[in-house]
């Protein structure tokens, strides 16, 4: 048994007033969860303190919180790791900060809106199964194997953790986000759907759709059933890039200037990607995307503050395609690469596959002689 | 204490500041940098959105190319050390998969090994404080940053997923900037933005989006009091310094705060002149820094 003080940032409609932070003192087992100690303060102290939550075992999705500004849930967060987190800085007796989600409306307490920012996004990538031709007299029969790569995307329990976290979503609340996209890889990657190039066209499209998400993990981190919304999101413009899929968002067309580029010339040569990513060559004329003129417009007052001040003064900076290629044979091994690489293209997901290898035995007297 | 060195591509290019500041610092600390100069782009995560095995390859050649040389890796951009720890990940993952990867770099006289001689990839952030040590870095310091008042921004690669980005053994890795900063005698800055995304990868797909990030995180630092920002990352460098007249007009606000690189904030301390730095070429005016720097009189 310890002692613990839980920070909670209070919302109560009815009074008229606006959130406000409580503390609470809490006694329990470290290895006991936030939200046992958030039921034991409502048991023992305030009747009123709201939180949505049932299984209390990572089963049901209910208790989607921040503790100490990570998304997660309630009850798969030990609030013994909660209070040490809360102290990684400063030491000493910082409480448990604890809050609603966040991109979402607050209802009461650590109640939120769900249905308008969730849900609605949920439903707006079309979650269930659009099979083309008559459906067979019985069940539809498939492949165990291909299943498997949407089990991942499949094991989401509709917490709005990563929603909560997304970074993106922030910024611009109509992305779609990161649980909706992962459910929608769940019916890209399904060998019964009939419509997975309608949903792509879709998806990428949008402008808040597959392109509008910024790569910066949160979701990852706070998943607690390692869906990892943000891979599969990755997947979705792999998948919109095979189908040749020029959206108006540009990203498919930034995607392969980069790729090409990089089998040219090994190492980004800036002015030619920001070409080729408006503006793709084709046999030396050039093809000007629908997003071309805007955005090539909006991208020069910065180019001419930068050879203003000495950042983007050399030739190589703003002519594309005279950056170096790498040196002696280097880029004929890159180039090799690219023809082994494109023929395979194997995808390595280790959340299916796991990992054979166990750990290697750092010889560290060696590392540390060199370091 | 001897490195294989990897700077990135933007180190190179929009950013060279960091890539002279890097060079100088390193000097001054007495590291000796091997540049990996055949080694390639570590694909920003967008070569593995196209095709993974193909980034995981390329990384791969990168890894061999350092272990050619028998040292510990070095890179100086959060971006690249996300990107290659996401690549190193899958292939110490599976022995049947690093041989696949294997067979076409045995034609180029290389191979990745797991773990051989120990092998690590550090981001100079992780390395100074991992590796080289505050306590030595202190002792280095003739001119401390006492005033300055910085706001650490990480850059999403090395901050998360945290289970790929070696947390585990290295718990305190997002709180490093801090340790940095007050052991270069500077004050921390706390703000909302540290670990949030700078905006810059989907600049050309979402402008309005990336922009909005960039103008939030620079005016949140400025209203707790920054005098400027310091990043590991070239890229967050790209969206906070370079577009942040442009994000200025996306947040509707003035900004006006100084972005430094980390080797910049670094050699600073270590008795660098701003102009030895590369500040000048920044967009948004160090004058300020420097300005603040003059109080402090040289140890």
């Amino acid at each position: 048994m310890a002692s613990y003080t839980l920070k909670v940032r209070r919302y109560q409609p009815e009074s008229g007033e606006g959130p406000y932070w409580e503390e609470f003192d809490v006694d329990l087992d470290p290895s006991l969860s936030v939200l046992d100690g958030i039921l034991q303060a409502k048991d023992r102290d305030d009747g009123s303190l709201s939180v949505r939550c049932s299984c209390r075992a990572a089963i049901c999705g209910s208790c989607g919180m921040k503790i100490n500004g990570q998304s997660g849930l309630g009850c798969k967060t030990q609030i013994g790791e909660a209070h040490e987190a809360a102290n990684r800085r400063n030491g000493g007796s910082e409480p448990i900060v604890v809050e609603p989600m966040g991109n979402m409306p607050v209802i009461k307490d650590l109640i939120t809106d769900m249905e308008s920012t969730h849900w609605e996004k949920i439903r707006r990538i079309t979650p269930w199964l659009l099979p083309h031709g008559d459906p067979p007299e019985r069940e539809y029969v498939v492949e165990p194997e291909s299943m498997i790569d949407i089990t991942q995307s499949m094991a989401c329990i509709q917490c709005g953790a990563c929603v909560s976290s997304c970074l993106s979503m922030e910024a611009d609340p109509d992305f779609i986000g990161p649980a909706a996209l992962a459910k929608a890889y769940r019916f890209v990657g399904d060998p019964r759907d009939g419509e997975t190039v309608e949903r792509l066209h879709d998806l990428a499209n949008d402008p808040h759709g597959i392109y509008d998400c910024t790569h910066c993990f949160s979701c990852i981190d706070a998943c607690p059933k390692g869906v990892a919304p943000m891979d599969q999101i990755m997947r979705l413009r792999r998948k919109a890039g095979e189908e040749g899929i020029e959206d108006v968002n540009n990203g498919d067309n930034h995607v392969n200037a980069f790729v090409k580029m990089i089998e040219k010339k090994g190492t980004n040569d800036e002015a030619l990607l920001i070409q080729e990513s408006y503006a793709p060559g084709v046999k030396g004329k050039l093809k000007p995307t629908k997003a071309a003129i805007k955005g090539l417009t909006e991208s020069l007052p910065t180019v001419l503050r930068a050879i203003k001040t000495g950042k983007a003064r050399s030739l190589s900076k703003l002519i594309p395609g005279i950056h170096p290629k790498l040196p002696d044979g280097a880029q004929d091994e890159v180039k090799a690469i690219y023809k082994h690489a494109e023929e395979h293209r194997e995808e390595f997901n280790i959340y299916i596959k796991g990992e054979d290898d166990v750990e290697p035995e750092p010889d560290e007297t060696a590392t540390e002689e060199k370091v | 204490m001897k490195l294989a060195y990897w700077p990135g591509c933007v180190s190179r290019g929009f950013t060279s500041e960091l890539h002279g500041s890097m060079a100088l610092v390193a000097e001054r600390l007495g590291i000796e940098l091997v540049e990996l100069d055949r080694a390639n782009c570590c694909g920003a995560g967008i070569i593995a959105e196209h095709n993974q095995e193909l980034a995981d390859t390329l990384n791969a050649r990168t890894f061999a190319l350092a272990q050619q040389t028998g040292l510990a890796m070095m890179n100086i951009c959060s971006t690249c050390q996300g990107a290659q720890s996401e690549c190193q990940q899958r292939l110490d993952a599976d022995s049947s998969y690093r041989a696949h990867i294997n067979e076409v770099l045995s034609g180029q006289g290389l191979s990745y090994e797991k773990g051989k001689d120990g092998f690590t990839n550090k981001n100079f952030l992780w390395l100074l404080v991992e590796d080289y040590g505050l306590d030595q870095l202190a002792e280095k310091v003739v001119r401390p940053l006492s005033g300055l008042r910085v706001g650490p921004f990480y850059g999403c690669y090395v901050v998360r997923p945290k289970e790929r980005l070696g947390y585990d053994e290295f718990p305190e890795r997002d709180l490093y900037l801090e340790k940095v900063i007050e052991a270069l005698g500077g004050e921390v800055i706390e703000y909302d933005g540290a670990r949030k995304c700078c905006g810059f990868p989907v600049i050309t797909m979402n402008r309005e989006t990336s922009l909005r990030q960039a103008g939030t995180h620079v005016g949140d630092a400025l209203d707790a009091g920054a005098d400027c920002l310091v990043t590991p990352c070239p890229l967050c460098h790209l969206n906070l310094d370079m577009q942040q007249p442009e994000a200025a007009k996306v947040v509707n606000r003035d900004l006006g705060l100084a972005v430094l690189h980390l080797p910049q904030l670094v050699g600073l301390a270590l008795g660098a002149e701003p102009k030895q730095l590369g500040m000048s070429k920044h967009i948004a005016s160090t004058g300020w820094v420097e300005e603040r720097l003059a109080s402090s009189v040289p140890a």
